[in-house]
């Protein structure tokens, strides 16, 4: 009914505007189409100045409004998202100053220099002059922003420092699997061919498999999966190793200010330093049910929307315990086979596509 | 072929070139407006067709908006509409929300910005403003827009089937465009989506080497390439890029369709289906690889989308500042450069794929380079307004709506193509408003500059223009208002192509905002149909155009009669003496490039 409703009035709108765009086009005729004309254009042109000002106005005002909204007054996360923030505030100044400058000369001339009775144009073709001090200045202010930007980039993307704690994270339809190393310290082997969704999601090598030509690597035994949400350890630098088991995801993180795609059969690698702890994080954003989200930030389907991570960011000491608290992936696929249990990591298995539920409650 | 053997060899009875063609040979209804080869009718051929694909995609998104405005809401008649698939219970589903996004880029992108925009104004404007009586080829001509007729229905099609249109996004990255198994749309969804766009690489070739040969071989005396109108350098630029690099996009998706269909490897590597718990057998393929054959066209393909309408833009604004267009050979060279880096940025799309860092960094260097030609342009369109005489005509006002436009969404890319600063804000919002201001908005009112200025060109008729100031003052604030609060939610590092953001307690806080978001966008896309409506009243109830040349303009097409015949000109083609830009030289408010120089004038080129 509303719907019908809506329509109509809709409709009405159309047939008013179009009565009223008819009856000027004949009121112009009878007028003087020269004159007319010459009416709306001071009209036009100072709707162009009324815009530019309401416009800088909606502006100032559209922040007002939403900048708190955004991550811009929260310092980042990570030893690289604050260099990126101070490269992006950098860069948001100069390009607004240009913006500023620029859509008021637009709008200004527009208003300025419309069509006035008896004023003639100046012939004005070329200049070498200013046209070669609009190429090299901002040539200058965008060599600066890129040293810059290149200088953090090779930073960024270089090696990881020898401490860091290595997590493999692994991006699936609609969910991620992380992997840490054991107690021997190294990833053991896997293979994508064995991966079982119930008992081995990454498909580690545990036994040897003749018809693949898989050797049993014991270095897998002690690697430990989780689900979910990852742990990470405050002021110690941490390098993911990024994998995908079907589509390309990517591993969003908008408070470190990174992310990285998650491509199947080509590892790609991201390290940063975390700088706080969730619960630090909570104070900073005066947002007690703050988390870390790890948003996929490649669309990889109907659940893309939906395919979250929570990294903690804890001490080293709560890590360690929280550590201590798993067991092995091999121990309980092993368990689970001899007794028929629950599979070892069950949420890696819940995720289903158009439910608002099922990752709120990780 | 020279211009008379064109004629000659296409349309049929023609005896004497040089008298009327239209009283000439008799046209029946299909050769006259169905497989017409009137360049002119080829055009409006194709600008009607784009303007029903811009409908649809507008409509498309107006409904995942309703979406991501309204996630609580349930709107029954969607259901009705729409059926199960799309709307149960009157919600849009996921598979349906991705459904309209991916139709809805992939439409607007390739079908209306490429073929809507380029086809319509290079078909209408080179042959007219080079003095050529048609295109060097106008059986090819017809045959280019017969394929992109093809191309839409096939697309069409796809979105009736019952597994749902392709849903993977515009840009189809395999594996999940590879694989039916991991998304419905990836079944036969998929299959029309690449033979349709398949097709439409092929007309979008087809249109593009006769633009080049008819650019290149055809204009008429006198008109050197220095004496072209802008309009027509850009519709060169354009169609080269279109030809380089449309046929490499063609090659990805051919080695798409292997992967689909054949068993082969190209894309796909190390991949295990949850939903049918099988690895699949594919080892040693790239999915990177697709990326950079995508962007290689991607890239390129955003500068065939902005350069038609930065030519019709600096055309308009000089016509209407009664001034010449400052740095007519900046702006030639400008074109060329952005033309030529377009090329050899592709990559910083891809700058997070685990890409070799230092390729990253020339690409980040060659990306920021782009940003100076783009910055000549703006700063040259200013210069060409100060101290000119300004009549706001619709067109103009489109012309000036895209200026502010390309500033706004262009200095954005600064940002993006610094390496650095992408890692955080690619595939955020950040990019929706970065290329909806710079390349879909932008391009937009470039197109509709064009149509409002070369309207009377084409149908001998003007629009109404109460209606079209309406329509440009509506559109300028709703896209200004629809877009620019997304550069926050970009920066609040909300991802882009979600279906609900409700469950996420880093971006749910915008739910206000998306509220008035989709508001707007219904408005504006509302007031679209104001223009449709104005458009093809005036086509049959439009004032009539009494004079030759309304906006006292100074190029070739306005030396046509009111309504040209195929072939043009009745009599002789024009000669051409000066530049197109020769408004307010020596106090004459505009001398036509089929005025001989006289002996008083000052330097000319
Ligand atoms: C000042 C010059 C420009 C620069 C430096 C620039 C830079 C960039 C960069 C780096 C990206 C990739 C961002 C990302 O995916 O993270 C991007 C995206 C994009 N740009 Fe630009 N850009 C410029 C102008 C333009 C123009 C003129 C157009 C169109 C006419 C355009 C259209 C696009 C589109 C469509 C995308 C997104 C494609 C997608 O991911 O779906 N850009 N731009
Ligand atoms: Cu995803
Ligand atoms: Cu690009």
């Amino acid at each position: 009914m509303t719907i019908l409703l809506v329509l109509a009035v809709t409709i009405l709108v159309f047939i008013v505007i179009f009565q009223i765009s008819k009856a000027s086009e004949y009121v112009s005729v009878l007028k003087g189409e020269e004159k007319s004309r010459k009416q709306t254009n001071k009209i036009n042109a100072f709707l162009m100045l009324a815009f530019m000002i309401v416009g800088f106005i909606g502006v100032w005002y559209c922040n007002k409004i939403l900048y708190h909204k955004t991550l811009l007054w929260q310092p980042a996360a990570s030893d690289h998202g604050e260099k990126i923030d101070t490269l992006l505030w950098i860069t948001l100044w100069i390009t607004f100053a240009v913006f500023i400058l620029t859509q008021f000369l637009l709008f200004w001339f527009s208003y300025k220099y419309q069509e006035k009775e008896g004023k003639k144009v100046f012939y004005f073709a070329h200049s070498n002059k200013l046209e070669i001090i609009w190429t090299s200045v901002p040539a200058v202010v965008l060599a600066v922003l890129i040293v810059f930007g290149l200088k953090y980039w090779f930073e960024f993307t270089g090696d990881a420092p020898k401490n860091a704690l290595e997590v493999e994270v692994t991006g699936k339809q609609f969910g991620w699997i992380y992997r840490y190393k054991g107690a021997d310290g190294v990833f053991g082997k896997k293979y994508f061919k064995i991966i079982d969704d119930a008992t081995n999601p990454l498909g580690l090598i545990w036994k040897d498999n003749a018809a693949l030509g898989l050797k049993d690597d014991a270095k897998s035994h002690d690697d430990i999966v989780v689900a979910q949400t990852m742990y990470i350890v405050k002021d110690r630098p941490v390098k993911l190793i990024i994998g995908s088991r079907d589509v390309v995801h990517d591993v969003g993180l908008p408070h470190f200010r990174l992310k990285m795609d998650a491509v199947p059969g080509t590892p790609t690698t991201m390290w940063f330093t975390p700088k706080y702890t969730t619960a630090e994080m909570k104070k900073i954003t005066k947002n007690p049910d703050f988390v870390y989200e790890i948003s996929c930030d490649q669309m990889c389907g109907n659940g893309h929307y939906s395919m979250k991570g929570i990294i903690e960011v804890v001490t080293q000491a709560e890590f360690d315990a929280w550590l201590a608290d798993k067991s092995p992936a091999y121990q309980a696929a092993v368990n689970s086979s001899t007794n028929e249990s629950a599979p070892v990591i069950a949420a890696t298995t819940t995720n289903n596509v158009n439910q608002k539920t099922i990752v709120q409650k990780q | 072929m020279s211009n008379e053997a064109v004629l000659h060899a296409n349309i049929g009875e023609a005896h004497d070139v040089h008298s009327n063609h239209q009283t000439h040979h008799h046209e029946t209804f299909i050769t006259k407006y169905v497989f017409s080869q009137d360049h002119k009718m080829i055009s409006k051929q194709f600008l009607i067709t784009g303007m029903v694909w811009a409908i649809i995609g507008g409509l498309f998104s107006v409904l995942f908006r309703l979406q991501l405005g309204f996630p609580d809401t349930s709107f029954p008649w969607l259901e009705d509409i729409l059926g199960k698939w799309w709307a149960e219970g009157g919600h849009i589903t996921p598979q349906g929300y991705y459904a309209l996004v991916t139709i809805h880029g992939t439409v607007l992108v390739f079908f209306v910005l490429t073929a809507g925009l380029s086809g319509t104004f290079a078909n209408f404007l080179i042959p007219l403003q080079v003095g050529a009586r048609d295109m060097a080829s106008p059986f090819m001509n017809m045959l280019s827009y017969w394929f992109f007729f093809i191309a839409g229905i096939i697309m069409l099609a796809s979105i009736f089937v019952e597994t749902g249109p392709f849903s993977g996004g515009w840009t189809a990255y395999p594996p999940l465009s590879a694989l039916g198994d991991t998304s419905p749309g990836s079944k036969i969804g998929m299959d029309l989506w690449l033979i349709s766009l398949a097709l439409f690489v092929v007309s979008s070739l087809l249109g593009g080497l006769n633009y080049i040969a008819t650019i290149l071989n055809m204009r008429t005396k006198g008109m050197s390439m220095t004496r072209m109108p802008l309009t027509v350098w850009a519709m060169l630029f354009t169609a080269i890029l279109g030809v380089l690099s449309f046929p490499v996009l063609f090659s990805g998706f051919i080695l798409l369709i292997f992967d689909r269909n054949f068993g082969t490897s190209f894309y796909l590597s190390d991949i295990f289906i949850a939903s049918t718990n099988t690895a699949l057998p594919n080892e040693g393929g790239s999915a990177i690889l697709y990326q950079h054959l995508f962007w290689f066209l991607g890239h390129p393909e955003v500068y065939i989308i902005m350069l038609p309408a930065m030519g019709m833009v600096s055309e308009i604004i000089s016509v209407n500042t009664r001034k010449p267009i400052f740095g007519y050979i900046a702006m030639v060279g400008s074109l060329f450069a952005i033309a030529t880096l377009s090329f050899l940025v592709w990559a910083h799309h891809m700058f997070v794929t685990g890409l070799n860092p230092f390729l990253g960094s020339i690409f980040a260097l060659l990306t920021l380079l782009i940003a100076i030609p783009s910055s000549i342009k703006v700063f040259n369109w200013l210069t060409t307004l100060w101290r000119g005489s300004i009549r706001f005509s619709p067109g103009m006002l489109f012309a000036l709506g895209f200026v502010s436009m390309f500033i706004s969404g262009g200095l954005t890319g600064i940002w993006m193509g610094n390496a650095t600063i992408d890692i955080h804000i690619h595939d955020t919002y950040f990019i929706i408003a970065h290329f909806h201001l710079v390349m879909g908005v932008a391009s937009i009112f470039g197109m509709f500059a064009g149509v409002y200025h070369w309207f009377p060109k084409m149908y001998g008729r003007y629009m109404n223009t109460t209606a079209a100031y309406i329509h440009f003052w509506i559109t300028l604030i709703g896209a200004y208002l629809i877009f620019w609060p997304m550069h926050y939610t970009g920066l609040a590092g909300m991802p882009r192509r979600y279906y609900d953001y409700s469950i996420w307690e880093s971006f749910k806080q915008f739910a206000e905002l998306n509220k008035s978001i989709s508001i707007v966008v219904i408005i504006t896309f509302l007031t679209q149909f104001l223009f449709i409506i104005n458009f093809f009243h005036s086509i049959w109830r439009g004032r009539k155009v009494t004079s030759t040349n309304p906006w006292k303009s100074n190029t070739l097409e306005w030396t046509t009669p009111i309504n040209p015949g195929h072939g043009n000109w009745p009599g002789e083609i024009p000669e051409v003496y000066r530049g197109p830009y020769d408004y307010g030289k020596d106090g004459i408010d505009f001398i036509p490039q089929t005025t001989p120089i006289g002996a008083e004038e000052s330097g000319h080129h």
